[in-house]
């Protein structure tokens, strides 16, 4: 059987009221009826209606002028008018202020059944289509951004705040801590959200790499180029483009990204053609970037036109209150893909994990809970369930230097020896990728002993 | 439950009688035709040269409080009701009275060739139809439902001839449960009227 939807009739004409009225009534609907424009706005207060069925002559307020009250009260309401012929100029005039459509008198049944079902389809599509986007927002919100510390209400607020612009956004952070999450939630919170997000590892690209990663190529530009391809900035139109590590890029390339972030043109490696793309830019650091200005590395001007509004993501180690919430979150998350069924951490285990340095911030968290799951056996997490590195010598009330320099150093140290160097192995389990883990090399001046 | 069948001005006899045969036995033989003298020129509007059928309806209500049950007038020319072009029949739903038109429902109307045996089912199709609302049922959704919609006769030609399980679910709880035969398969004199895809 249809479902009951529901229709108001208004016409001045009773016959022509009731004769609808059955109608309507043996096709399923909910169906009520108004003499005229006045009686109908009253109605229409109390109730809401899919459709209604207007008759464009009615002594008082006209068809046309309900149309606009209607608007004004319930933009979604399928409007359909009924006219004499001689009126149909006036129809088509209600048609671009928002009616659904017009039928002449008398209704062919075969037409005003089509339209009816029509309309009503299309309107249960757009219904379904709104809530589809609500519910894909709903997957791809950034499920490990979550806390409820002081510094992450204050996150989610900047995040809330910023979204609605599209103003250039800088988030900095140390690794692991969500820098990327973040932009994402930036992103499907702002009005670019229905385009896609791309996202660039600065750091993990060579120089000639990288401008065509951004910029795309066109084909036989350089050896290898076999095909025409589109760059980063091109997909990321009417959407957002995600420039991660930007501190790492080098200074021919700064050069280069200040002028399209500026022109938002471009052209493509070995092309000729200026091409426009409307992106937003969120870029992210671990790095310093007031040493690099210092150094000379970073220039000046790109560093202001990114350092619009920042967003600093505090260390785990600083936000402590989030870290149970964070270990059942991740516990619960690795549950169903594992189909385990660990019912909760012990006390001494979730001791340890509150008074951990967390060097790696929530990736390794989320790291070391999933490595639980996979080796504890119970039904809880315990202490031995924990990875190799977490151990007492990591402890934040251990002996020696505790400054965050020196944990990344002897926890970096410790991964490295435990891998044998073995970069790549070393970059996987520390959750890094492999620059990253050179430039740590090089900063702390670690050799293979 | 009785089912009064009042022919008006009706010609096409042979076509009476096949129809009525056929219903009297859906209706286990609860059918009659009866004489209604109902004067159809009040209803008849002269731009349209067409017959108003609510009003034929509310005429005939006047002729009939003596017979108990659900009075389904049977005619010939074209109906309308005044807001529609036409339409091929029409029922006070969950009421007694019904009107159903064969104008629209001959194939001449269309094609200008005759064709007795699809008369004689859209006829059948329409007459169940306008019934069914007699008996509270509204319009269904299965195409297989002789209660689904037809707004054109390219639809009731589409439609099953018979009320589908949901609906029969209904008219059984509306209290109409013994009215009709039910569809078996052993129902030799059924099946030849309805559909073989509705007999269960």
């Amino acid at each position: 059987m249809k479902s009951k939807q529901s229709i108001l009739i208004v016409d001045d004409e009773k016959i022509v009221r009731e004769s609808l009225y059955h109608w309507f009534i043996e096709e399923g609907y909910n169906v009520d009826t108004a003499e005229d424009a006045e009686a109908a706005l009253k109605i229409i207060e109390k109730g809401k209606y899919e459709l209604m069925l207007v008759d464009m002559k009615m002594p008082g307020m006209s068809g046309l002028e309900l149309l606009d009250k209607v608007k004004e009260i319930d933009k979604d309401t399928i409007f359909i008018l009924i006219t004499a012929f001689a009126s149909v100029p006036t129809a088509i005039k209600a048609l671009k202020n928002g009616a659904y459509d017009y039928i002449t008198k008398p209704i062919d049944p075969d037409e005003l059944a089509h339209i009816v079902e029509k309309a009503i389809h299309q309107k249960e599509l757009r219904q379904e289509n709104e809530q589809l986007k609500d519910n894909i927002n709903e997957i791809i919100k950034p499920d490990n951004l979550i806390g409820e510390s002081r510094q992450m209400l204050k996150i989610f607020d900047l995040i809330n705040t910023v979204a609605q612009t599209d103003t250039t956004v800088m988030i900095r952070g140390e690794s692991g801590t969500g820098k990327e999450l973040v932009a994402k939630a930036i992103h499907i919170n702002s009005k670019r959200k229905y385009f896609p997000i791309v996202t660039v590892n600065c750091g993990a690209l060579a120089e000639s790499l990288l401008e065509s990663e951004l910029f795309g190529h066109e084909k036989g530009a350089f050896t290898g180029a076999h095909y025409k391809r589109k760059g980063k900035f091109e997909m990321a139109d009417g959407g957002t483009i995600f420039l991660d590590e930007i501190g790492t890029v080098s200074p021919k390339m700064q050069i280069e990204l200040l002028r399209v972030i500026e022109s938002k043109q471009f052209m493509r490696v070995g092309g000729n053609e200026n091409i426009k793309s409307d992106f937003r830019v969120i870029a992210a650091t671990n790095e310093p970037l007031e040493n690099l200005l210092k150094e000379g590395k970073f220039r000046e001007d790109l560093y202001y036109r990114l350092n619009v509004f920042t967003i600093f993501i505090p260390p785990l180690r600083e936000r402590r209150d989030d870290i149970p919430i964070l270990a059942y979150y991740f516990m619960n998350k690795f549950n169903a893909a594992m189909n385990r069924n660990i019912k909760n951490i012990s006390n001494e285990a979730m001791d340890f994990l509150v008074n951990y340095s967390w060097p790696g911030n929530v990736r390794e968290l989320e790291n070391a809970i999933e490595r639980a799951l996979v080796v504890g056996r119970g039904d809880s997490i315990k202490i031995e369930d924990l990875p190799f590195h977490v151990t007492p010598n990591n402890r934040l009330d251990d002996e020696g230097d505790k400054s965050l320099e020196s944990v990344e150093k002897r926890h970096i140290m410790n991964v490295l020896e435990l891998n044998n160097w073995n970069i790549s192995k070393s970059a996987e389990a520390l959750q890094i990728d492999r620059v990253t883990l050179y430039n740590k090399i090089n900063k702390y001046g670690f050799r293979k002993s | 439950m009785k089912f009064f069948i009042a022919p008006i001005e009706f010609s096409n006899v042979s076509v009476l009688n096949s129809i009525t045969k056929d219903i009297s036995v859906i209706f286990k033989d609860n059918v009659s035709l009866i004489s209604l003298p109902l004067n159809t020129a009040a209803a008849y509007s002269r731009d349209r040269g067409q017959y108003f059928s609510t009003q034929l309806i509310a005429d005939a209500m006047k002729l009939t409080p003596a017979y108990d049950g659900k009075v389904l007038m049977l005619v010939e020319f074209d109906l309308f009701v005044p807001v529609f072009t036409y339409v091929f029949g029409e029922a006070q739903l969950n009421g007694k009275h019904s009107i159903v038109s064969l104008c629209r429902l001959h194939e001449e109307f269309y094609s200008g060739k005759t064709n007795d045996k699809l008369l004689h089912e859209r006829s059948l199709k329409e007459i169940l139809h306008e019934l069914g609302h007699n008996m509270g049922l509204i319009h269904c959704r299965n195409w297989n439902c002789v209660m689904h919609s037809s707004q054109g006769v390219e639809e009731i030609d589409i439609k099953g001839n018979f009320y589908c399980p949901e609906c029969s679910g209904i008219l059984s709880n509306n209290g109409y449960k013994d009215t009709f035969v039910k569809l078996t398969p052993d129902n030799d004199s059924l099946s030849k009227i309805i559909d073989s895809d509705h007999i269960t």
